[in-house]
Parts: C-alpha cells; structure tokens; sequence
C-alpha cells in the first residue's frame, strides 16, 4: 500500500481551524441539540442549532478532540449559518462522500474549507474524527424532523 | 543474571521484522499487548497439529496429552506469581474475566448494603465497572483512594478511608495509563487489619515486576497471557484455595460440576469449579510457553532492562520542548511506560503522525478515564516498553515527536 503523505493531512487550514474554532461557544436559545462522543478517542461534542423556518440560523458547538475533529466542526458550522435544512442534509452527505473518496465531491466547491480534510480519507482510521460533527448534524436534523415543525 | 540481549531477543519475534508505511515497525505499544515470540507460536501450533482434544472428558490418548498440558500450564502460571499451589489458579479469559469472577461470585455473597469497596483514581476501567455493577446490585458505597500530581496512590488517606465497613480493597499493581507502580505490600497489610479482602489487578503487574503473592499477602491476583507474550483470551485468577472453596461458582456448566441432580447440583473442586464449558486450552497451553520463554530470559533480566530503557526514554523524551509526562518522576515507582502530550497537539494527531514513520504508540485515555480527569486532559499519548524494545526504538520515537512539533510548532 502507498504510504500516505502527512501533509495532504495537516493542511495549514485544518491546524488555523484547531487553533481558531469558529462558532465555538454556548448557544443561549437552540432549537436541537446533540452530544456526540468517540469513547474510543475521548473526541467529545455537543452540536447545537436554532433553527426558523426550515433554515439553521445559527450553528455553534462546544467540545473537545483532536485537530481533525475540531477543524471539521469548525468548518461545517461556517457553511451551516442561514443554510435550508435540505442544504444542511446534502452538504453532510457531500462531505461524508468526500471522507468515502468520492472524486466528484472533491470538486464540488459549495463544501468551501472542507475540501481541505480531502486527505483524511487516505488514513481510514481517522475518517470517523472528520465525521463526527456532521454525524451530529444528520442526528440533529433528524431529531428535528421527528419533533414537526414549530 | 545475564543481561538481555536485544538483538538476540527481537530476532524471536516475527512481528518486529516488518516494516510499516516504509519504515523499519517501532513496536512501543505492549502495555496494550505484545508480541509473541516463535515458542509460543510454535506451540499452539503444535498443539493444534498434533494434541487437540477437549480436557478433563476423553479417555483417548489424544485428550489424555491435551489435558496433561493443560495442567501442566497451570502448574507454570501459578509458579510464575508464586503461588503455594496450582489448584489456586483459575483460568480466565483475561484480567477483565478474573476480577468479575471475584466481583460477581464472592462480591454478591459478602457485600451489602452500607458496606464499602476502596479502589482508587488510578485504575483501569476493569478494576471499576465490575466494582460499580456490584455496588449498584448491593447497595455498597465505593470509596477512592485519590492520587497525587505524579500520580502515586495518597497513602496518607488510606487510614481514614479502610474502616469495618470496607469489604474490599481492588487496586492495580501497575497503572497501564501512567506506569505507576503502587506498594501493594504495605496496602494489603493495612487492608487486612480491617478484615477487607484484597484483589489485585496485576494485568501490568504479573509482566513487569517479579511478582511473589504470598510475600505481597494479597488475596486475589489477576492477570492476562497476551501482556507476557501469550495469546489473547486467555488469563489467570489466582486467589488463596480457602477463599476459592468458600466461594459460590461463576458461570454454570459443563466441567464445573461434580453431580448434577433435577434440582440440586454439587461443584467439581478448585480450580474446576470456575471453570465451566470448554476453557480455551491451546490459549492455557501458549500462555506456559510464554511463562518457559520469560524465564529463559530471566525476570530480573528483563525488569533491568525495562528499567534502563525507562531512564533512557524519560531524559530523552522529557528533554524535548513542549513535552509534558504524566506519572512518577522516580524510575523506583514508575514501569515501562512514557505517558505524554506534546503542546497543543492532540495525541490522536500525534499517533498518525508517528504511525506514518511506522511508530506504534497508543492514544487516548487508556481505559483510565478518572486518571485523565485527574490531569485535566482528555487523553495521552503513551509509549511503552517490553523486552524486545531498544534504545533505538526511544531514538525513532524522538524523530518522529521532532515531526509533531515540525506540523503542531
């Protein structure tokens, strides 16, 4: 097997996203919440969105984990603010394709500084700290779908 | 004693030979488990090819020679802790298996409700669950004995926590998380003096120190074959032969029992009486062969080995910037095992990294969750040692932290 190459990992986006999280912080009004934990790792989240009208509003998180991880969660509450729900749902399954080595999701722009976790997909056992965050996100909407509209 | 040759060593070893993601394999990963040396390979093989049968039911040659080596095993674990005889020691599947078995079979018939169970911050999560799931099914209250900043027991609180109401006292013999290596001796004798039974999770314990039970004047001892060279699912419980006579069977079954009636049955002697259904015989079988092999190359030989690497790896990989270690600063109580954070990276990123230069090393919280607590971090990076190690491999490892801090800077 070729040897993976760290720095299509350890992208200087993904280390300023660790560094600098965007939308981490408690939110005061959510519609959804979701905690979401590795045991295996310790990488531990809680995903919390206000939702209106069938878009996200505002996305913030708050948690812990490894760079991977944090910059995924990071990245994906950027593109989450003022989203559809549908828009929401697509970009998790974009994403997760793109962690599956789909080709084709690697081009597509609209997954914006996500594209940058391209290279996790090449290390298997890190695939699941990327996902994390949208595998909160499908469970939020999910649970919010489950709740009818407000 | 003859000092270990390394070299000599690691050539008995197929696993080592290899190289990962290009580089010659940096094995520091034994305190999850280690590698198995060509004897005990062999010998699983060989009993697969050649004595294969159940134990303890045939009158065939072939079940005669399964069961005389499967005895014979017994015989060789229990010596290799010392105990007074082999009908103590207890097949498992593990160190895990060893300290429900107490937990469940002598736990639900000697504590109840308003006694206490003393285990401590430092354990593993084997040495809780079982202890937490007794006391939920009994009403006991569990107690812990808390650490200090290098992660040594605080034996100043145990006076004030042992009382007439402590039935237990369960505490590792060497932390897997930190290396600690906990006075057992002087613990068991103040357990004592309150009538408290005394398990010891010596998972650690049994591959890195010379283990002696009677002179630790422990009560239970459990251990695992895959930590000392052995196969996996296989481990031993020891405990002293009038506790084990007293106690009430684990699982029912087959090769436990003595008669069995309608409704009424009586229990096969010690050690059978734990044993039910088909143990796993090749695993007995193996860990013997590892027990022959470790004392071929001499305990004391390999505990001053582990020693020196330790000393070596500590100022090595302490003297690197950024670097934080967790556990005792005094090689005396502290065993083969560096546990680490290296700045802001997480230790997860940091085991990639490494593994990418074909250096194995855990990360995470170690199955010791209470311990991370306890340092105020959500996990660890943990390089750890065993006989086949070298300096070399402390050199690669060095390399590889210069990396992190090259991508983490």
């Amino acid at each position: 097997m070729e040897t993976p190459q760290l720095n299509s990992l350890y992208q200087q986006l993904i280390l300023e996203h660790y560094r600098n999280p965007r939308n981490k912080a408690e939110m005061a009004e959510k519609s959804v919440e979701i905690h979401m934990a590795n045991p295996v790792c310790g990488d531990e989240i809680r995903l919390q969105l206000r939702i209106e009208d069938d878009h996200i509003v505002e996305a913030k998180f708050v948690g812990q984990g490894c760079s991977i991880s944090q910059a995924a969660i990071s990245m994906m509450t950027q593109k989450l603010q003022g989203a559809s729900l549908s828009d929401a749902d697509a970009l998790a399954e974009q994403f997760t394709a793109l962690m599956h080595g789909d080709e084709e999701a690697a081009k597509d722009k609209a997954l914006g500084d996500l594209r940058a976790l391209q290279g996790v997909s090449k290390f298997p056992v890190r695939i699941k700290c990327a996902l994390i965050g949208f595998d909160a996100l499908q469970e939020a909407l999910k649970k919010h779908s489950s709740e009818g509209p407000h | 004693m003859t000092a270990l040759d390394p070299t000599k060593i690691r050539r008995e070893f197929p696993a080592l030979s290899q190289t990962v993601n290009g580089q010659p394999l940096v094995y520091l990963d034994s305190a999850a488990t280690s590698q198995k040396p060509r004897a005990v390979l062999s010998t699983l093989e060989h009993y697969y090819q050649h004595d294969n049968a159940n134990v303890h039911r045939g009158i065939h040659e072939l079940s005669r020679r399964a069961t005389i080596a499967f005895e014979e095993a017994r015989a060789k674990v229990a010596a290799w802790i010392n105990a007074p005889e082999a009908d103590e020691l207890v097949w498992t599947r593990g160190t895990t298996e060893g300290i429900n078995l107490v937990a469940t079979a002598w736990g639900l018939d000697n504590v109840g409700e308003g006694d206490e169970i003393l285990i401590s911050t430092l354990e593993h999560h084997s040495n809780i669950i079982p202890w937490q799931l007794l006391a939920r099914r009994t009403g006991a209250q569990i107690r812990y004995l808390e650490i200090d900043e290098q992660g040594r027991l605080i034996l100043d609180d145990l006076g004030s926590l042992l009382s007439g109401r402590t039935k237990v006292v369960a505490l590792g013999h060497v932390s897997n998380a930190l290396g600690t290596v906990n006075p057992i001796k002087q613990i068991a004798s103040a357990a004592h003096e309150v009538g408290a039974l005394v398990v010891i999770d010596g998972a650690q314990g049994a591959v890195h120190t010379e283990v002696d039970v009677q002179d630790l004047g422990v009560d239970c001892y459990a251990f695992s074959g895959h930590k000392m060279c052995g196969p996996t699912g296989i481990g031993a419980l020891w405990a002293r032969k009038d506790l084990l006579e007293a106690m009430s069977p684990y699982q029912g079954g087959g090769e436990m029992i003595h008669f069995v009636g309608r409704d009424e049955s009586t229990w096969a002697k010690v050690p059978h009486k734990f044993e039910a259904g088909t143990p796993n015989i090749a695993g007995a079988i193996g860990m013997g062969a590892a027990v022959d092999f470790l004392l071929e190359v001499g305990m004391e030989a390999i505990v001053a080995h582990e020693r020196d690497l330790l000393l070596y790896a500590l100022d090595q990989v302490g003297s690197i910037p950024g670097i934080r270690i967790y556990g005792p600063e005094s090689v005396d109580e502290h065993s083969a095992v560096v546990s680490f954070t290296l700045g802001d990276a997480h230790p997860h990123d940091i085991s990639t990294i490494l593994d990418s230069e074909g250096i194995a090393v855990r990360a995470g919280h170690h199955c010791a969750q209470l311990v991370m607590k306890h340092f105020g971090v959500a996990a660890t990076a943990r390089a750890s040692f065993y006989l086949y190690n070298t300096t070399d491999d402390v050199d690669r490892l060095v390399e590889g932290l210069e990396t992190v801090r090259g991508i983490f800077g």
